[in-house]
């Protein structure tokens, strides 16, 4: 099938298996920020934006995709940067598989709530799941960044 | 992962029909569910073309495409003022946002679901699933019907004088309920849902009038107890019948007395 997408603000064509996921799409691409890891709709570290909407893209058919627009953390690395130091700060990256996932989700949060309560953030991050850090961490990392703006 | 040979963006809800007849074939919502399956169709049907994604309000109902995702449900201002925030409250700990963003209330409503917080919430207000051919039937009506090839198109909440409670117990948020409770009082009437027994949720109503002089704490208890002994419930890794049975009289109790505004 024929897909025309906009991936990370460039227009592109492909030919794809009606069946393909976007997740897979995307890897293809070169897409590497995107990863695997349970595959059954739960953890959050293949999150992307739809358009402006995170979802999972394991779990979006890439046909989906025709005629919008896609935007992975490769096409965010501007926004990121505004905060991942403060995560890294609180050693919250730890191995740094769910990183990605769980980056694209906060940009979603702070887009949509650009001053959430410590429950709003443990709450609109429910689905990014991490199993080194304890959460504690990624949530000290974004109060300190919410703060350290709030103080500019 | 579901594998198919096809995919068909379905122009109209006849050709989607049409389509749907054949064994071989699928209708996909969200498809977070069904994607779990190794099954392989022939082809598959999607609805996302048809405005099936809208909310619609009116004076005497909200009407709620078969598209339109659990997100949008639970961030609806105008349906969760009407629920009391029951509705957000059901489907907040359902995976995470982004799994949200996909599941369809269509798909969820379909699937009949035994661990299902929007069955189990949508079933305590006057809700109607309207069918492409088989015309409108009540949700409790159409959560007993046997799966058929027919289409969801719009769910239906007729607005009446509406006080809503939702409760649910999680090992861990994102994790199935163990059990699911939805308490309301709808033009005076108490609908009590009680699902994730776990099998799909069950509808009940004050028969024996225990709470018709209103809740107190008393009428609320004695509620609770009666109905743990009628909701039939079941064993599996998340807990046990007995476990279940305990949580249906103290979830009914807990959500009665915040109904009466007790708590």
């Amino acid at each position: 099938m024929d897909i025309t997408l906009t991936l990370n603000g460039k227009k592109i064509t492909d030919q794809i298996d009606p069946d393909l996921t976007l997740f897979d799409y995307l890897r293809s691409k070169n897409c590497y920020s995107v990863k695997c890891g349970c595959e059954t709709s739960n953890c959050g570290l293949c999150t992307v934006f739809f358009d402006e909407t995170p979802v999972l893209s394991c779990s979006v058919l890439a046909v989906r995709a025709n005629g919008h627009k896609i935007t992975t953390l490769e096409g965010l690395q501007d926004e990121a940067s505004e905060f991942i130091g403060f995560i890294a700060d609180q050693g919250a990256d730890q191995c740094g598989f769910c990183n990605p996932g769980f980056v694209m989700n906060t940009i979603a949060l702070l887009r949509e709530n650009p001053d959430p309560t410590d429950d709003e953030i443990r709450q609109f991050l429910a689905g990014n799941l991490c199993r080194c850090s304890g959460y504690e961490g990624q949530l000290r990392g974004i109060r300190t960044f919410l703060d350290s703006k709030k103080s500019r | 992962m579901i594998t198919f040979q096809k995919y068909v963006k379905a122009e109209n809800l006849e050709e989607a029909y049409t389509l749907n007849q054949s064994k071989n074939n699928k209708i996909v919502g969200g498809m977070l569910w069904m994607r779990l399956s190794t099954a392989n169709y022939n082809t598959v049907i999607d609805l996302s073309g048809l405005g099936l994604d809208k909310i619609e309000e009116n004076e005497t109902c909200f009407k709620i495409g078969a598209m339109v995702t659990l997100r949008a449900l639970e961030t609806n201002k105008s349906l969760n003022d009407y629920t009391n925030n029951a509705v957000s409250t059901a489907l907040k700990d359902i995976i995470g946002v982004q799994f949200r963003n996909l599941a369809t209330v269509g798909g969820t409503i379909w699937g009949r679901y035994g661990f299902s917080d929007v069955l189990t919430v949508l079933l305590t207000l006057d809700t109607y699933v309207e069918l492409y051919k088989g015309g409108t039937v009540s949700l409790a009506e159409f959560a007993s019907m046997k799966y058929d090839r027919d289409i969801i198109t719009n769910i239906i909440i007729n607005k009446k004088a509406c006080k809503c409670v939702y409760d649910s117990v999680r090992i861990q948020r994102t994790d199935f309920p163990v059990l699911t409770c939805a308490v309301s009082r709808l033009d005076g009437e108490y609908r009590i849902a009680v699902g994730a027994r776990p099998a799909k949720a069950r509808l009940y109503g004050d028969d024996e009038a225990v709470l018709a002089s209103g809740i107190t704490n008393e009428s609320a208890a004695l509620f609770a107890e009666k109905l743990a002994k009628q909701v039939p419930t079941y064993s599996n890794n998340r807990g046990s019948a007995a476990y279940r049975s305990q949580l249906v009289k103290v979830l009914t109790e807990r959500n009665l007395i915040k109904l009466g505004g007790l708590m």
